[in-house]
């Protein structure tokens, strides 16, 4: 018999790629670009759930806000970059254990 | 039917002047920016701070009846979010001047900086009036996207980057947290318009409930509410002083302002149940801003715990729940707004060999150095404290009784001893000011930052306590009329 995908499915492949994801931010403790990766990863599971359930209730609004999400990710993406960039020029060092010039 | 429909949008577009206004200036201003370069930043600040005087005086200037829908129910136009836009615009605007006298001050003028400043102020006026999931998560990014780059600002500066940085990671996260309680709510509704959510919460389950806690957590992120407050101690310290005042003030509101209407718009029936997650927000924040700041040596450390503390009462009120505590949450809001700007005026106003100050130590004896200044800080500081008859106190009068008023006794017990305990550091700063021995001697202050400092004093008392009545009641008209 073969399997029927439902929406659980769905429902649990985002939730184990949003898992993945915060714990990419958290758990990393190298590489900056790393901690980017996570977040585009979180985002996507978002929009997984937001595709499926779009899909399952027969309704359009959430395909729009999964466009939505889509573009904001990517300008999120370029500012985050950015950020980087002028952090590099100061520190010639983009490890995340060096992120500590203030604390308290 | 499709010319109908393009005539109700042409209509809808009046209703949304201060917008418009704001996003013709920043389209304007970026290509006079690019054309003139920082030469033109002088224009632009004025430019900036005039269109959001106007922007603040637009949206007071509309009260609605009843909440008007607008743009197929994406934004809704009511008396609360006409009341937060107008704060927001005349905080944003206070704060940009703050900024641009600064960085004129120290030939670091850049064009980009009034026009981030008004970006960032088209999405808070977006999050203020916010009707579905969708406004509400462009209307975050835009605030966020503007306030990251605010952040680094400095770009020659490692502490600048770095707040940048921490402030872009830890507010992504917080933006993926709330867009996957988002999705959730959007799935177990059916809807991402709030008035459909609003009709199908009571039947949403626990799949609602997990969505509704998750999309909180992403919206105390952004309020640095405690305990997701860990990046605001590090941003304030890092980023230039100007922004950081920026940050404490019309942010802040923007937020206060969209948590209550998602708490009482389409959760209102779900009060239950959200209840006990903003008590122990309001809790936490309360705690941990008074006692950790009792550590710090640094004065932007001290106002980021100052914040978070501050924001506690107003997470208190909300917890009470219903218009009375969103009112609540708007007067404490608009208390706290100048007083927080005339703080961090007078910080911008002490400089020392071209270098902001920002150690407690060297406020020491600013008594005999500025004795004006001193003045104006002492009575900053007694109101944010809550000593009476300053504004400050009032503030937090309303929000305990709104408290009170909803049975959460042991909430204003831990508002009013948290109180006591921050009045510990307010009072050693006005102690370090007046006693203390005097540090090196100051560079002179502009007129800009003594006339903002001056101006948020004589508001802090007696302006603000003369139009308390006033105030209160508008807030409570505005909150009745939007959340019946």
């Amino acid at each position: 018999m073969p399997l029927e995908i439902g929406l659980a499915h769905y429902l649990a492949v985002a939730a184990a790629l949003f898992t993945i994801g915060v714990f990419g931010i958290f758990v990393n403790r190298k590489n900056i670009i790393i901690i980017l990766m996570s977040i585009e990863l979180v985002l996507l599971s978002v929009n997984i759930n937001l595709v499926a359930f779009s899909s399952f209730l027969g309704n359009i609004e959430g395909q729009i806000f999964a466009l939505f999400v889509l573009t904001v990710a990517a300008a999120e993406a370029a500012v985050g970059l950015a950020i980087l960039v002028t952090y590099f020029r100061n520190r010639g060092d983009i490890a995340v254990e060096d992120l500590n010039l203030m604390k308290g | 039917m499709e010319a109908e429909l393009a005539a109700r949008l042409v209509a809808d577009l009046a209703w949304v002047r201060p917008e418009l206004l704001l996003v013709g200036f920043v389209l304007i201003g970026t290509l006079v920016g690019a054309w003139g370069g920082d030469r033109s930043a002088g224009v632009l600040s004025g430019g900036a701070v005039l269109v959001l005087i106007i922007a603040a005086a637009l949206s007071f200037g509309q009260h609605p009846e009843a909440p008007l829908p607008v743009f197929n129910g994406a934004l809704a136009i009511d008396g609360y979010g006409a009341f937060a836009k107008g704060v927001i615009g005349l905080a944003a605007a206070a704060t940009l001047l703050l900024g641009a006298d600064r960085f004129a001050r120290s030939n670091a003028r850049r064009f980009e900086f009034p026009l981030l400043v008004a970006l960032s102020a088209i999405g808070m006026f977006v999050m203020a009036s916010a009707n579905d999931l969708i406004t509400l998560y462009v209307g975050l990014e835009l605030q966020s996207l503007a306030a990251y780059v605010l952040a680094a600002f400095r770009r020659d500066d490692a502490r600048s980057s770095e707040a940048g940085l921490k402030y872009f990671v830890l507010g992504a996260l917080a933006s993926g947290l709330l867009l996957y309680g988002a999705s959730l709510i959007y799935g177990f509704t059916g809807s991402v318009r709030f008035d459909l959510i609003a009709q199908a919460a009571p039947s949403g389950g626990i799949g609602l409930v997990f969505g509704l806690v998750f999309l909180i957590c992403g919206l105390a992120f952004k309020l640095s509410a405690a305990p997701f407050h860990m990046w605001t101690p590090d941003v304030y310290e890092g980023a230039p002083t100007p922004v950081t005042a920026f940050f404490a003030a019309a942010p802040k509101l923007a937020a206060v302002a969209l948590l209550a209407r998602v708490l009482l718009g389409p959760f209102g029936e779900l009060t239950d149940q959200w209840r006990q997650v903003i008590m122990a927000l309001a809790a936490f924040s309360l705690v941990i801003g008074a006692f950790i700041a009792l550590a710090q040596t640094n004065i932007k450390r001290l106002m980021a715990y100052s914040s978070i503390h501050n924001v506690g009462f107003a997470l208190m009120a909300l917890a009470a729940g219903g218009a009375q505590g969103a009112s609540a949450a708007l007067v404490y809001m608009t208390i706290y707004l100048p007083t927080t700007i005339g703080i961090f005026a007078g910080i911008l106003a002490m400089r020392r060999d071209g270098e902001d100050v920002e150690t407690i130590d060297d406020l020491s004896g600013l008594a005999t150095r500025k004795p004006w200044l001193a003045m104006l800080l002492t009575a900053l500081m007694f109101s944010v404290a809550g000593i009476p008859p300053l504004a400050g106190f009032l503030g937090k009068y309303v929000t305990i009784t709104a408290a009170i008023g909803a049975g959460l006794w042991p909430l204003a017990v831990i508002a009013v001893v948290a109180t006591v305990v921050s009045a510990g550091y307010y009072l050693n700063l006005i102690k370090v000011m007046w006693v203390n021995p005097p540090a090196a001697p100051l560079m002179p202050t502009g007129p800009t930052v003594a006339l903002t400092a001056g101006a948020a004093t004589l508001l802090v008392f007696p302006g603000l306590v003369i139009a308390f009545g006033w105030i209160t009641q508008a807030a409570t008209t505005a909150a009745l009329t939007s959340f019946p």
